[in-house]
């Protein structure tokens, strides 16, 4: 049981990273919180690829005399572009924001909404 | 010409003649003519075609397969062609009778009301001559949607209401129910074609026949059976030509002209007497026909008196279709003709004296037969056709009909023939009879009331004398029933 | 250039994009984006017609092998999907030039050109890829350029809109990339035609079948399946009018092409009868059918009852998926190229309307179909396709989707999709009775009919609509083709 726990431990923190991530997006009213929700989430998914590609023993993926065991290139090279695509989307998100709190004032989601449906 | 090139002109003309009226908008003259004549053309043509027939010329016509194994197709057969004959012929009187009513009346958008009733005669057509299924679909559908803004014509909320009856009824039962049915019989027999003697036989269990017949039933909603027969009465808001051509005749024959094709063609004459597919529906029809009669009792609004005066006719053309006997399908094919004229002089009588006297309700009428004789005349005659008293051609239809119930011994249904012949007579002689008998309320004097314009006089006088003529002469429709019954 | 023709689908817009943002003029920005847009509209077509003819067409990027290197593998099914794509692409745009320079301020209306030729290079690539990681960067590529159209919009709804949709979007491709992750664990392998072949003997694994569930969740986001559908409504509503047509005919399409491709082609037919999906596809289009019909009735905003008609529609084509036959697929599919004709013309139809009264309210409609007889009428025809009167595009979809139902003796779906239509006739008819019946509204200017240049697009798409109606040689044929390689799915 132990070794069991111990032994993924990795997926461990990719769990509870991604649930803290969620569960920010969804409980936060503050619209630059849930852009920091959506990051942890997202980053929990790197992590998990990242985690993935680990060869116990392995050495990092360049060839190198006398080396017999890499860790797997694939997994860090597709997370490079998932991060660029997290990079992008959170400058959208922040960019959204400032244009947001500059024609509603505020960034807290019921504000918003109230100023919306009190037109 | 070749009789394809005749049948696509028969059903191309209404819809140039559609074209020509939206061109010609700005001179009402003209655009009237374009009316007259397409009316005219078609008619003339539709007679070369029943003729050529009745010489025994057959053919097909497919145009487009949306669907595999499915085409838009047309091909000439003898109900078709009697359902064509008749609105063909009734276009042209419709016509010269609508001209002198919406002038006589002043009515708004008259472009807009003869385009789209030329555009209803073109889909009423293609219905007449489709060869399956989805062809009808598609042209009962176009009905529907070209009748619309003639309900809605006045364009009040009165007739906002009604369109709304109107087409949610007819398109919801369609949707809902007729089209469920034509795409089961797809899938049970992979075919939706027409063919005689059916084609369902062998392909469905007995016991479930008579689901599927009842949702072609109630689906085709323009038969008006109850409980789905609202839209007729809120129909009647539209001007009265669309009431008399399109609801006494083309829509609501259409309707039971699916019908007994399905019947007829999908089903099986045989097919329904052997595996009784109608036992219990039937009494829906039976029930309607007379629940209809004593609605229109109480109905003091002539037009909705006799709207639901063709609600209980069109249920007899059901009951007959139903009955599959070979004498109750003749009588309900040939009543597809004989109430056609019959309604039609009713309703032009009824628009002749609104147009006249601006009186609506039967309880005014008292004494105006005497400043409209010609008129009463005329609706006199309808009413007796339409209780099937001879020298009147709808003698026949409800002879053969009454034929049809003794010869599957359904007695109980002769009864409701017979009680319901009665009750015409309750609901529809008062009226004439009111009108030449009965005193003006006091204080009322008719001297300033005259009849309804010429053309529109015209118009009563012929289909009231086709009532007679139909009589003597009824044996076009008679062969054209009796070609579409033989078949099987 | 023929060998290549795959590629240079992605490559152009993609090169175009930047072009186009720089450009000083809208007018010339738009010129730009047109000519593209119509050279892959042809590029497409030609692909389709090389696909037909001669089979699948298999890339290599960089002439990497797959499973290695990443391939675009073109057959029937992404072929169709990438010319529906395109050609909506190509119809839009001569839309756009007047539409946009309404509602869009003219500085920004080159990079609002760029960032549609991006949306388009990322829906064309999730047609083109055959690596299901790649699908997920074209999602991306195609999502933030669409958060970025949609915020364009003209009211400050726009932004919150765009939001929401962002954060939405962002968590369904997650959820995908996630997925996509586990079955690398287990397969080592991210190209469609090698997972084909690794996945049956790894199927049993827990981890594949989380994997599965996560990319169908992922993607039901993006299709926005009912009720993951929250983003769509908003997002259709405030987005400028060019932005809703496109997306509403092309965004959700892709994403139904990836559930199906998923399903039929990179994971074992029968694979999803297996797992509960095939039921929740059932349940979740039934209830998106009736639920989303019903909250279409009662909006006061024409954008808003047609996008949650589009809800509805989508729970169309995932009935289609669920009943996992091939005639369901063909049904699918159908829907899928004549949903987008008659969003497509519905849409454009409401931009003419917003292009001359500025809004599209329904209570400021009031008695328009009169000063817009053209527009009107383009309203009922695709509006008449949206219930599926026969004659029109709509009816064969309906045909095929019940006709695979009865084929299930699947009763309810029956009942529920003849429903469906009925429900439309009283969202559409409240449509026209608003635009036609009701007295106009006194604005003080007599509106007049739209210019030519939105009415010629708009009608393009009308004809469209009953032209497909009509003759299905197209539509159905390649429909049936695409199931046969979906292969219904049978187990």
């Amino acid at each position: 049981m132990t070794d069991f726990i111990v032994g993924h431990y990795n997926y461990w923190i990719v769990i509870i990273l991604m649930m803290v991530g969620l569960y920010t997006v969804i409980s936060r009213g503050n619209l630059i919180k849930k852009v920091i929700g959506l990051n942890i989430f997202q980053v929990s998914v790197f992590f998990l690829y990242i985690s993935l590609g680990t060869v116990k023993e392995g050495a990092a993926p360049i060839i190198a005399e006398g080396i017999e065991v890499y860790s797997n290139p694939l997994p860090h090279v597709l997370i490079l572009t998932a991060i660029v695509v997290g990079v992008a989307t959170t400058a959208l998100a922040l960019a959204l924001v400032v244009r947001i709190k500059e024609s509603y004032g505020t960034i807290e989601e019921d504000e918003i909404h109230n100023l919306d449906h009190s037109l | 010409m070749s009789a394809e090139t005749l049948l696509l002109t028969i059903l191309l003309l209404p819809l140039a003649g559609a074209v020509g009226i939206v061109i010609t908008r700005h001179n009402p003259n003209v655009r009237e003519a374009v009316t007259l004549l397409s009316a005219a053309l078609v008619a003339v043509l539709v007679v070369m075609l029943a003729a050529r027939f009745l010489d025994g010329e057959a053919f097909a016509l497919t145009l487009i397969e949306p669907l595999p194994g499915i085409a838009i197709a047309f091909e000439i057969e003898a109900l078709g062609m009697l359902f064509a004959l008749v609105a063909g012929l009734l276009w042209v009187v419709t016509s010269v009778y609508s001209i002198g009513y919406m002038r006589g009346h002043n009515e708004q958008n008259q472009t807009r009301f003869f385009a789209a009733f030329a555009v209803s005669i073109a889909a009423t057509m293609g219905i007449a001559f489709s060869a399956n299924l989805l062809t009808l679909f598609l042209f009962y559908e176009l009905l529907t949607l070209a009748t619309y803004p003639l309900v809605t014509h006045a364009g009040t909320p009165a007739a906002k209401q009604g369109g709304r009856t109107y087409l949610g009824i007819l398109l919801g039962t369609s949707i809902g129910l007729f089209l469920l049915g034509i795409l089961v019989t797809w899938s049970l027999t992979g075919r939706v074609d027409f063919q005689a003697g059916g084609i369902l036989s062998g392909h469905v269990d007995p016991a479930w026949a008579g689901l599927l017949y009842a949702l072609f039933l109630f689906g085709i909603g323009k038969a008006a059976v109850m409980p789905f027969h609202r839209w007729l009465p809120a129909a009647m808001v539209a001007p009265t030509p669309v009431s008399a051509l399109l609801h006494a005749v083309a829509v609501v024959k259409a309707g039971v002209f699916t019908l007994l094709k399905v019947t007829l063609y999908i089903f099986g004459g045989e097919f329904i007497l052997s595996n009784d597919v109608t036992g219990g529906l039937i009494w829906v029809v039976a029930a309607t026909i007379l629940i209809a009669s004593l609605v229109a009792m109480t109905k003091d609004n002539l037009k909705a008196r006799l709207a639901y005066s063709t609600v209980s006719q069109l249920s007899y053309i059901a009951l007959g279709a139903m009955l599959a006997s070979k004498a109750g399908l003749i009588g309900a094919s040939m009543h597809i003709a004989m109430h056609a004229f019959a309604k039609i002089t009713l309703f032009f009588a009824a628009g002749a004296i609104f147009v006249a006297s601006h009186k609506k309700q039967v309880s005014e009428l008292n004494g105006l037969g005497r400043a409209m004789p010609v008129t009463f005349a005329a609706f006199f005659i309808g009413t007796l056709s339409i209780i099937g008293l001879p020298p009147f051609g709808g003698m026949w239809s409800k002879w053969y009909l009454a034929l049809g119930a003794v010869e599957t011994a359904q007695l109980l249904l002769l009864a409701v023939l017979m009680i319901s012949s009665l009750l015409n007579i309750m609901y529809l002689l008062p009226i004439p009879i009111r009108a030449f008998f009965s005193k003006p309320a006091s204080g009322e004097h008719y001297t300033e009331i005259a009849e309804a314009p010429k053309s529109m006089l015209l118009a009563m006088v012929v289909t009231s004398s086709a009532c007679v003529i139909l009589f003597f002469y009824p044996d076009p429709f008679y062969r054209l029933a009796g070609l579409a019954v033989g078949g099987n | 250039m023929e060998d290549h023709i795959s590629l240079l689908l992605v490559v152009v817009p993609l090169i175009a994009a930047p072009v186009v943002a720089v450009l000083p003029r809208g007018r010339s920005a738009w010129a730009v984006a047109f000519i593209v847009a119509a050279a892959c509209a042809v590029l497409a077509g030609m692909q389709l017609w090389a696909v037909l003819t001669e089979g699948a067409i298999s890339y290599e990027l960089g002439g990497w092998a797959p499973p290695w290197g990443i391939e675009y593998r073109i057959d029937a099914v992404n072929a169709f999907v990438a010319l529906i794509v395109a050609a909506i692409a190509a119809i839009t745009l001569p839309y756009a030039l007047l539409s946009v320079e309404r509602e869009i301020p003219e500085e920004k209306i080159p990079l609002f050109y760029s960032a549609m030729l991006l949306c388009l290079t990322g829906l064309l690539g999730i047609t083109q890829t055959g690596d299901i990681f790649n699908v997920f960067v074209f999602l991306e590529i195609s999502s933030l350029a669409s958060y970025a159209l949609i915020s364009l919009g003209r009211d400050r709804q726009a932004f919150t809109a765009a939001y929401q949709y962002l954060i939405m979007g962002t968590i369904g491709a997650t959820f995908y990339l996630i997925g996509v992750g586990l079955i690398y664990s287990q397969t080592g392998s991210l190209n469609m035609q090698d997972l084909a072949t690794l996945l049956p003997g790894v199927l049993h694994l827990k981890t594949v079948e989380t994997g599965f569930a996560f990319i169908m969740i992922g993607i039901a986001l993006k299709l926005a399946l009912f009720p993951l559908h929250l983003w769509l409504p908003n997002a259709y509503t405030y987005a400028p009018s060019v932005v809703t047509v496109f997306l509403a005919a092309t965004a959700t399409k892709v994403a139904v092409y990836v559930m199906l491709r998923i399903l039929g082609t990179v994971f074992p037919q029968g694979f999803a009868l297996t797992t509960p999906a095939d039921e929740l596809f059932i349940v979740a289009g039934i209830a998106g059918i009736v639920i989303a019909s019903v909250y279409a009735i009662y909006q006061q905003n024409v954008k808003r009852l047609l996008a949650y008609s589009s809800v509805a529609q989508v729970g169309y084509m995932a009935l289609g998926i669920g009943f996992a036959s091939a005639a369901g697929v063909t049904a699918a599919l159908v829907h899928l190229f004549n949903h987008a004709l008659m969003k497509g013309a519905l849409f454009m139809a409401v931009g003419a309307i917003i292009y001359r009264i500025g809004a599209c309210r329904m209570d400021q409609i009031h008695g328009l179909g009169r000063a817009m007889p053209w527009t009107f009428g383009a309203i009922v025809i695709g509006g008449l396709s949206l219930v599926g009167v026969p004659g029109t595009a709509g009816f064969i979809s309906k045909w095929y989707l019940v006709v695979a139902a009865l084929e299930q003796e699947a009763w309810i779906s029956v009942a529920v999709i003849l429903m469906g239509s009925l429900l439309a006739v009283v969202y559409v008819g409240k449509l026209i009775e608003a635009l036609y019946f009701k007295p106009v509204t006194d604005t003080g200017t007599a509106v007049s009919e739209a210019p030519l240049l939105l009415l010629v697009p708009t009608w393009g798409l009308v004809f469209a609509n009953v032209y497909f109606g009509l003759n299905t040689d197209l539509t159905v044929g390649v429909a049936e083709k695409a199931a046969a390689i979906l292969g219904g799915m049978k187990p």
